[in-house]
């Protein structure tokens, strides 16, 4: 049977790992870096990193930062913020990104989603969603929250899928930063419209929303990051856990670590 | 002594971290689609993300066909990775029929997208899968990329394609993704290919591209 996988998501602005809520009012964390050594050496499946600001700029400005992670980090590495072209994702690939999430420029210019996944596989292609909840259903939004698109979630996440997207991160922003859970009904439409893993996002802060999360809406993935970068839990606790509520995840021992001397 | 490994350069895929795992384990690493570059190398790796068809492309506009055959008669160890390992195989039916390097007999099909109560699972396969051995006769792992790796460790898979060898005894490794077998390692004498990226699963990931490295494999 298939693992869930726990990643750890590094919201990046410049040189520093930050948190905020609802994907805004940013605290400044430290180094990314030490996060990504820390968490790979816990054992996280994957890491995931969106530059927060690559909107203000124009494009994504971690290749550095991801030049430096791969250096000592062997696992897959998703970078997302500012990712407007097939040129772009050629740049953080060459860098050491396994994986690119777009979201702005994948609302404006659909077709994007379709050269990225002819150029570089579908694997690489990472549709990501800021969803906020409305009356009937969520719509999409851009810009760490701040920019409506009109499209409908579920609907654009079927979309997504047939264009070529590989899976979905599906962030809620209503829930992002707050630790009172993921959005389960979220996680859960989407999960059940599409056919491509669902990486859930946004909300964790207690062990038992990741077990809510996996069981009632269907995740393939959880994103950390407040849980995670503010230590309220290990990610052995985490582990440990998952194991004794069922919930299949990756093995983890540190007895089997290679030297990283070199 | 530093052992030197060339990657085949052939215009597929992120090699960073292949190459920066590599170096982790003491090797001294080319990049290069040179034959002479690569028939020098004590070993070889080919590694590889995205379509069959553009990596058989790659391999054929830059004349790496006949080099690649040569280095495996040599008897020194190559190994490749993901869509590397699939283009040892005679053919794939990615994106139509296509036809392979032939190194290891047998071909590359589409993981089946339904589970076997007909409903339908996630593809591509991607995530953290354990290997176990095949239960063919050519399983040993001993004095093999997977010697001292512990049944049901998990390295890091991320395909849609499968590779099913014409001869069991050439899989050493399988994993299972909803029942359906994955093959994960293959081995025919100096020849391995992993199915999976051990540059992306972790420390076990970095064991068996030490042993890659610096066993006295084949």
């Amino acid at each position: 049977m298939r693992k869930v996988r726990l990643t750890a998501r590094l919201d990046i602005k410049g040189p520093n790992l930050i948190k905020g809520i609802h994907l805004e009012g940013l605290r400044v964390l430290g180094d990314p870096q030490k996060f990504a050594e820390k968490y790979y050496n816990e054992g996280i499946d994957e890491l995931i990193y969106m530059d927060s600001v690559a909107s203000l700029y124009g494009r994504n400005n971690l290749l550095d930062i991801v030049a430096r992670t791969i250096d000592k980090v062997f696992i897959p590495l998703t970078v997302g913020g500012g990712v407007r072209s097939v040129d772009d994702v050629n740049k953080l690939l060459r860098a050491g990104a396994d994986k690119v999430a777009v979201n702005t420029a994948a609302t404006k210019r659909p077709e994007l989603i379709s050269e990225i996944s002819r150029k570089f596989g579908s694997q690489c292609m990472v549709l990501s969603i800021e969803a906020k909840r409305k009356a009937d259903g969520w719509e999409c939004y851009t810009d760490n929250g701040r920019e409506t698109t009109g499209l409908d979630v579920v609907q654009w996440a079927i979309q997504g899928e047939r264009l070529g997207a590989g899976e979905i991160l599906l962030t809620s922003v209503d829930q992002e930063g707050t630790k009172k859970g993921f959005d389960l009904e979220l996680v859960e439409r989407v999960s059940s419209a599409v056919n491509i893993p669902v990486i859930a996002s946004g909300g964790m802060g207690t062990l038992e929303h990741l077990s809510d999360v996996i069981r009632k809406s269907g995740a393939d993935a959880v994103a950390m990051a407040d849980v995670l970068h503010y230590n309220r839990f290990s990610l052995n606790e985490i582990r440990e856990y998952a194991i004794n509520n069922n919930i299949n995840v990756r093995s983890f021992n540190e007895d089997g670590s290679l030297s990283h001397d070199n | 002594m530093d052992r030197s490994v060339t990657i085949i350069d052939y215009g597929i895929g992120n090699i960073s971290s292949v190459r920066r795992a590599l170096e982790l384990c003491g090797a001294t690493i080319k990049l290069s689609s040179d034959p002479k570059v690569i028939m020098d190398s004590d070993s070889v790796v080919l590694p590889g993300v995205g379509a069959f068809a553009d990596g058989m492309e790659g391999l054929t506009s830059r004349d790496l066909i006949v080099p690649i055959k040569e280095f495996v008669k040599s008897g020194r160890p190559f190994l490749g990775i993901c869509l590397g390992m699939q283009l040892l195989m005679d053919s794939s039916e990615e994106f139509g029929e296509h036809e392979g390097l032939g190194i290891i007999s047998g071909k590359v099909s589409a993981i089946p997208n339904l589970d076997q109560n007909e409903n339908k699972i996630r593809i591509p396969h991607i995530g953290w899968s354990e290997l176990t051995t095949s239960g063919s006769d050519g399983d040993t792992w001993d004095n093999s990329v997977l010697e001292g790796i512990p049944q049901r460790s998990s390295v890091y898979f991320v395909h849609s394609y499968r590779v099913q060898p014409a001869n069991r005894n050439t899989v050493l490794a399988i994993t299972s993704y909803y029942n359906h077998e994955i093959t994960g390692v293959i081995r025919s004498g100096n020849i391995y290919g992993c199915q999976f990226h051990p540059e992306k699963s972790g420390h076990v990931g970095l064991k068996i591209m030490n042993n890659f490295v610096n066993h006295n494999l084949g």
